[in-house]
């Protein structure tokens, strides 16, 4: 295999309270390669957002990066400095978020928001930059893009808006994209558009993606890999077909589970009892042992075993057998 | 007899600029029709699912059968009593009472500074009836502790939550609730957890449920009847099996098709084209033929009728 695009390893991020340290995420690795599209699922407060963000430079403060390293391109970027970061964002890592409204400027007409980021981190001339911005908007398919460079955000529908936030995402030809809920927000038959659109441009390009979303059937649609966070673990990694038709780690299973499926009709859905702990609140051990069917006096004394990045298993004492069985 | 009859119903919303606005700028009144001559009926001990994309109309339909909204036109009969024109106060007092509606966000729906106790009992104490332990009792039915009714809302989860709006829904022992989507601020695990226990309690307490949802998966599940709503049209109406095996209208065929599927891996959609148009000037005739791919020209001259084929009913013309 290719050196990987992004190559996260053992990665932690940490909250100081007055209660105590929070990690929201916790010895975290992967790898994403060329033209790859991992998926990272987890339910809300599995630490799966705030992963991205860790690799984009945008954790909040006083969250912050306590231990392991993110290397983009075989270069480590968690340490560099604020400016260096910058000329990074936007050029070699673009950035997709769940609400396309609050991702574009209100006041700049479309075109200008384009340009600027073309000029911000290419060596290109404003009329050249110009070109650019219409290319990358026919690109994402919006249809009279000569057009409608001209217009405000506000004159675009929700699926029309996501496709200029991509075009904005792509237009200084990163290498990694990372898309937090890309399609959450949408209409079935427009989010349908906008993964096909992902997906071209994925292949088309080589671009590495770092899809975040809690929908299984995206998921399964979309990514070559996943990553299932629990708690800011990660739970599962391995290829989308493995991890979601043979899931060895009991989370996985319980997840597929409680996902109403139409082959399944009207059977009662399998629940997983409780609810995910509160990050100052997670119990000794495995942090799914309260919910897991198969915790035994292992799993209450002892952390879940961590993940290393090609490990393609599940972080779990006693992982399920994916030929069936126990 | 249907407990929920819906006829004909129409709800059209005045967007209009203010007055001195249109005057200035030339402009006429704008209006937004969100539901339009919308029919179906719902059994008693029924589940009746409406699914469709934002500004579809399944929530303004819901809020029209609570009372929440007034009808422009068309009528909601429930126990064959009209809300809206009813004037005998004792009968539309006595149909009240069986409605209660459970909303989308439990963190809006729950009030912050009331305790749970306060919030689910309201229903019943509103009417002064007798409220003596109800609220414990209403608690353990829905899976939490008698002792949560000392709580206030925020020391909750989302699901858990849920679950209040559900206790609070059930204080007044109705016939009919109106679920509007229920699960869709709930993460998987928990979304499972509160669908099992709405089928639990529909079992228990003999329920209807008017069930809105834009998850075609939750609804397929959970719906005896499904209606499939397109720009504040009914498109299509049958049994989850029937609408999942046999989609009859185009629109359904989309959706489908659009839905991202669990064990389709790699598998390569082709996208449906355009998008919903914009409500305040629906397309003549059929209102999903600019991007209907069986479109003939009938189709953009007269607004096709619900009709029965192989044991649905559709609004499609070329359906066949």
């Amino acid at each position: 295999m290719s050196d990987p695009i992004l190559s996260i390893r053992d990665l932690t991020v940490e909250i100081p309270t007055r209660h105590g340290i929070l990690r929201p995420v916790d010895s975290v690795s992967y790898d994403i390669a060329a033209g790859e599209i991992l998926g990272v699922v987890g339910e809300s407060g599995a630490g799966k957002s705030m992963a991205g963000n860790a690799v984009i430079g945008l954790l909040n403060p006083p969250a912050h990066i306590a231990q392991g390293e993110i290397r983009l391109k075989g270069q480590r970027i968690d340490q560099l400095t604020g400016n260096a970061m910058r000329r990074l964002r936007g050029k070699e890592i673009g950035m997709v978020f769940q609400d396309p409204l609050t991702s574009l400027n209100p006041l700049l007409q479309i075109g200008d928001q384009l340009t600027e980021t073309m000029l911000a981190h290419l060596d290109i001339s404003r009329d050249e930059a110009q070109k650019r911005a219409i290319a990358a908007l026919e690109e994402v398919g919006i249809p009279g893009a000569a057009d409608r460079v001209d217009s405000y955000p506000h004159e675009f529908s929700g699926g029309m808006r996501q496709r200029v936030v991509i075009a904005l995402a792509l237009c200084a030809e990163p290498s990694l994209i990372i898309a937090d809920e890309p399609t959450t927000a949408l209409d079935v038959s427009v989010q349908a558009q906008i993964i096909a659109l992902l997906k071209r441009l994925c292949r088309d390009r080589g671009t590495a993606v770092m899809l975040i979303t809690h929908d299984m059937g995206v998921i399964a649609e979309t990514a070559d890999r996943v990553a299932v966070m629990y708690a800011g673990k990660l739970a599962e990694l391995g290829p989308v077909r493995d991890v979601l038709t043979e899931p060895r780690h009991p989370y996985t299973k319980g997840l597929m589970g409680s996902t109403p499926l139409a082959s399944k009709g009207k059977a009662r859905l399998h629940q997983i009892p409780g609810a995910m702990p509160q990050l100052d609140a997670l119990p000794d051990g495995c942090a799914f042992h309260p919910r897991c069917p198969r915790a035994e006096g292992k799993c209450r004394a002892n952390p879940a075993p961590t993940l290393a990045a090609h490990d393609n298993r599940a972080a779990c004492w006693f992982p399920l057998d994916p030929k069936g069985g126990a | 007899m249907a407990l929920v009859s819906v006829d004909r119903l129409t709800r059209v919303f005045d967007v209009s600029k203010p007055w001195l606005n249109r005057v200035v700028e030339r402009r006429k009144k704008a209006f937004l029709t969100a539901v339009s001559d919308v029919s179906f009926e719902i059994e008693e001990r029924r589940v009746y699912a409406l699914v469709g994309e934002s500004g579809s109309g399944k929530s303004t339909i819901g809020k029209m059968l609570v009372g929440l909204l007034n009808p422009s036109s068309g009528s909601v009969k429930i126990r064959d009593v009209d809300l809206a024109r009813e004037s005998d106060a004792k009968k539309i007092d006595d149909v009240r009472r069986d409605i209660q509606m459970i909303f989308q966000d439990p963190y809006a729906s729950l009030n912050p500074r009331w305790r749970v106790r306060d919030i689910i009992v309201e229903p019943v104490a509103a009417r002064g009836g007798d409220t003596e332990g109800m609220a414990e009792r209403l608690l353990e039915q829905v899976g939490l502790s008698a002792r949560d009714a000392g709580k206030f809302p925020h020391e909750f989860s989302g699901g858990q939550r849920q679950r209040i709006c559900i206790a609070r829904a059930l204080a007044s022992e109705p016939k009919l609730i109106v679920c509007d989507e229920p699960t869709s601020a709930l993460d998987v695990s928990v979304q499972a957890q509160v669908l099992n226990l709405m089928s639990d309690l529909k079992d228990e307490f003999g329920l209807t449920y008017l069930f809105i949802s834009h998850d075609l998966t939750v609804v397929q599940h959970m719906a005896d009847t499904i209606g499939v709503l397109y720009l504040g049209r009914l498109v299509e109406e049958a049994t989850p099996q029937e609408l999942f095996d046999d989609p009859k209208h185009p629109y359904t065929q989309m959706l489908l098709d659009a839905a991202p599927q669990l064990d389709g891996f790699g598998r390569e959609v082709t996208p449906p084209t355009g998008e919903i148009p914009d409500p305040i000037n629906p397309p003549p005739g059929c209102a999903y033929h600019p991007r209907c791919p069986l479109a003939a020209p009938v189709c953009s001259r007269e607004r096709p009728e619900m009709r029965p084929l192989r044991g649905a009913r559709v609004a499609c013309h070329m359906a066949e």
